[in-house]
């Protein structure tokens, strides 16, 4: 039975380590996968109120803690209903039989007769007098979890399937809500002197000068090169960071170029190349077709810059930080700073939507550093705007040749994808390194490029292999041994560059074809799930009457499967381009399975539409000098309000397949589908993002 | 040096340099959280505050040039438990994803609404341009605020 649990549960076997009855009638759920602005609470606690038959407002969650919460890793690539929803819905199940299973004993009678109503124990429809508070025990939450139980049939939900409320946005609108927000007693405020690149060394710092600057008392706290400005007033030791820069003399510090922004610059660097799928070499036919295509180094970007709080008090250090995997972070300070794991408590607290792997693991290490060398004080370390888009890990640039071999009907009968991309996973447990370590008397040795596995859903390779039915498909992986700069996982590391890609030749191929983009794709599709997708949203988009090609008005479509085993998403754009692309309008549909809260994954949806439209139009991390030369928003513009289009999203619903994770499943269609629409409405392709004005008119003129 | 101003209608008296941000009053002196950091820099809309009145940026607005005038955050629109209209249609849109720009978003179509109770569309997308939201939660912010002004939200 076991093999078939969830890692989750695997890692997490006793009872209690997830779920606990609390005497004011409430049910204490703890999960390891956090909130980050994906509406995952009240997902897992809709799924333990249906399992256990408790109403939704007694499940009290607590999330990422590594005292009192199971360890569940990162909360990253989808996977949180899929793996931490599953593993509730197992442990609720559990829970529940068994403590029925001992008040059948009890009462003398089968397990059967026995329900539950909102935690009370009913037998054939009467009360017993028993219910989860009364009649739990000890016994109930020191056992071994062994997925034994049978949870709820989909036809039996009443909760799961609802748009249940999330909890949290009350304290969002109207005050207090954030990491950024904490305040605890003797709090001191914190910011720190980056290192501007790995093995800089500082070799003079003018400390007069930056204490001016601060206009207040300030103390310094140095560690190697790790220099952190510290003081009760938080005024005064921003101005000191902001100052610092410029008394600061660092020798050491990596040149970068311009040309090393592009995805192209790759291609000559040295790399671990794998080749994956059928032989080579690709196949020769009359006609062969290649084009390649690009996405260039992004950021994050999150809307608060990171932050992190810590205290040293009576040997032990606490942390607060906004991290995608308490765990992982525990593990990864206690290690840098030379204490036991059982030394060092990580505790979640909500910050900005971080999209993948940015600064906040980084922020959190800045602020145990320094409560090492402040003990009894809470430091609070706020990241600057310019320090998060300069220092925050970026997202590889991304580099996809496709390769193509005709039939004489123009359909492919080999497909060769061949990628150059960094390592997209550079987590610290993940051959990745902290920020502040580089900056220690005693730095780790260089990352090491990283990239997660095949059976992980690949990260250069992420998308790569196309489902459609071509006889022969193969991948070969450039992964990037150095980048100029730290990279690391955002939304779905390779997805959107290789769907881009994918999808953008699909409708290339089926021009030369003649043959309608939609028309094309269907006949060289099978998968029953994506066939239906891609006719409900050409339905809906008045596909059947697109018009002519190169009016400066355009439509395109694309679709995929992300990671080629979660949610399928398919996206259809509308748009105008005049000198700048205007999105009008955005169909999509999506297929996640069982969706536990609709509501919730409506918004998943249409953020991902947003969030892909703004990086394949706008986005792209610039360098030069010394490093990252978009530093604010200014220089790393985003999606407007003003350029937002309207978006109609429909879920198709399969309430009898399993959970399919959804948060990143409509970036690629979208970048893609705008790629194609940008095509259909000039007539030209432009095949390196971001589709800048700059792009349209280098286009328009070839 | 003394600067007095009105913050969420109650007088306040502060002993803080005139050049300290708004935003750090707001935060660290009078521990009115809502209004949050983003960029420092008057680019993202994170700390925006009204003014008189008027939806202004707080991260780089010095605390001197408010002397005497009249603040309002998002705290003195309403609470967790009496939220104000604004809030409480963002509550029912569930117009959020992090929520993080949610605070200066609220403040922008407050001020939107007092000077214009019936927005159209374009109206309400020229008033939060000035805020950006990462996560993408655009159309159900958008909606949130119509509807808001379809139930009378002013005051």
């Amino acid at each position: 039975m076991s093999d078939a649990l969830p890692l989750s549960i695997l890692n997490n076997r006793r009872m209690d380590k997830w779920l606990r009855f609390q005497p004011d009638r409430t049910v204490k759920l703890a999960v390891g996968k956090v909130e980050i602005g994906q509406g995952v609470l009240i997902a897992l606690s809709q799924i333990a109120a249906e399992e256990l038959d408790v109403g939704i407002d007694r499940i009290d969650i607590l999330s990422g803690d590594t005292a009192d919460a199971p360890d569940e890793g990162s909360t990253s690539s989808s996977q949180s209903i899929e793996v931490s929803g599953r593993s509730v819905r197992l442990v609720s199940a559990e829970l529940r039989a068994r403590i029925l299973g001992r008040l059948a004993q009890r009462l003398n009678c089968a397990p059967e007769e026995l329900s539950v109503e909102d935690g009370a124990f009913l037998m054939d429809g009467n009360h017993t007098g028993y219910d989860y508070w009364s009649f739990s025990g000890p016994e109930d939450f020191a056992a071994e979890i062994e997925g034994s139980a049978v949870p709820k049939p989909a036809s039996a939900y009443k909760v799961v399937g609802q748009p249940v409320p999330r909890r949290d946005l009350i304290a969002k609108v109207t005050g207090a809500a954030f990491i950024h927000d904490i305040v605890r007693p003797a709090m001191l405020h914190a910011r720190v002197l980056r290192q501007p690149s790995r093995g800089a060394r500082l070799q003079a710092l003018n400390e007069a000068a930056i204490r001016k600057a601060a206009g207040a008392a300030i103390r310094l706290v140095r560690v190697g090169d790790f220099v952190a400005f510290v003081g009760d007033d938080e005024t005064a030791v921003q101005r000191a960071a902001a100052a610092a820069p410029g008394h600061a003399t660092w020798t050491g510090v990596r040149v970068l170029s311009p040309l090393q922004q592009e995805a192209a610059w790759l291609r000559d660097q040295p790399s671990d190349d794998r080749h994956i799928g059928d032989p080579g070499p690709p196949a020769e036919t009359r006609v062969v077709v290649s084009e390649t295509y690009s996405r260039p180094f992004v950021a994050h970007a999150a809307l608060a810059p990171s932050c992190g709080l810590a205290e040293y008090r009576g040997g032990h250090l606490s942390v607060w930080s906004h991290t995608q995997g308490v765990y992982p972070l525990r593990n990864s300070i206690a290690d840098i700073l030379g204490l036991k794991r059982d030394q060092v408590t990580v505790r979640h607290a909500h910050g900005a939507g971080c999209y993948g792997h940015n600064g906040a693991d980084d922020a959190a290490l800045d602020a145990a550093l320094i409560a090492m060398q402040i003990p009894d004080h809470c430091i609070r370390v706020q990241w600057r705007r310019e320090e998060e888009f300069g220092f925050e890990p970026v997202s590889t640039a991304h580099m996809t040749r496709l390769r193509a071999a005709l039939d004489d009907a123009g359909r492919p009968v080999d497909w060769t994808a061949e990628v150059w991309a960094g390592s997209h996973v550079q987590r610290p447990v993940f051959g990745g390194t902290m920020l502040a370590h580089e900056a220690l008397p005693a730095p780790p040795p260089p990352p090491k490029a990283n990239d997660p596995t095949e059976a992980n859903g690949g990260g250069g390779t992420r998308n790569g292999f196309p489902m459609y039915d071509f006889p022969a498909k193969r991948v070969i992986h450039h992964l990037a041994l150095e980048t100029p700069v730290r990279t690391s996982s955002l939304r779905g590391l390779g997805a959107l560059p290789n769907v881009y890609a994918l999808e953008c030749f699909m409708d290339e191929l089926a021009e030369r074809a003649g043959v309608d983009p939609v028309v094309y794709r269907l006949s060289l599709l099978s998968d029953p799930r994506a066939r239906l997708l891609i006719a409900n949203v050409a339905d809906r988009c008045g596909w059947a009457s697109r018009g002519p090609v190169g009016s400066g008005h355009g439509l395109g479509l694309a679709w995929s499967r992300y990671k080629n085993k979660a949610a399928y998403a398919c996206v259809a754009v509308e748009l105008d381009v005049d000198q700048d692309i205007v999105l009008r309008r955005v169909w999509c549909a999506a297929d996640a399975g069982l969706v536990i809260n609709p509501d919730g994954a409506r918004n998943q949806l249409e953020g991902g539409i947003v969030h892909a439209a703004s990086m394949t139009l706008k986005e792209q991390v610039t360098l030069d000098g010394d490093g990252i030369t978009s530093l604010d928003w200014d220089h790393y513009p985003i999606l407007k309000f003003s350029e937002v289009p309207e978006i109609d999203v429909v879920i198709i619903d399969n309430p009898d397949l399993p959970t399919l994770g959804m948060g990143e499943c409509t970036f690629g269609p979208t970048a893609a589908a705008i790629g194609n629409a940008v095509a259909h409405a000039l007539g030209v392709r432009i095949r390196d993002m971001p589709l800048t004005r700059e792009r349209i008119a280098a286009a328009l003129v070839r | 040096m003394t600067i007095e101003l009105t913050v969420n209608g109650s007088a306040v008296s502060l002993d803080v340099e005139a050049t300290t941000p708004l935003l750090d009053v707001l935060r660290n002196h009078l521990d009115l959280k809502g209004s949050r950091y983003g960029c420092g820099l008057e680019q993202c809309g994170s700390c925006m505050v009204l003014i008189d009145g008027v939806a202004e940026y707080s991260c780089a607005r010095e605390i001197g040039s408010v002397s005497g005038r009249t603040v309002t955050t998002v705290e003195g629109l309403g609470t967790p438990e009496a939220p104000h209209p604004l809030q409480r249609a963002f509550l029912e849109e569930q117009a959020g994803q992090c929520g993080y720009c949610l605070s200066g978003i609220i403040i922008s179509a407050k001020a939107l609404l007092d000077r214009n109770p019936r927005p159209t569309r374009a109206d309400i997308v020229a008033a939060l341009d000035r805020n950006l939201c990462r996560c993408g939660t655009h159309t159900r912010i958008i909606a949130a605020v119509r509807k808001a002004a379809m139930s009378g939200a002013t005051a």
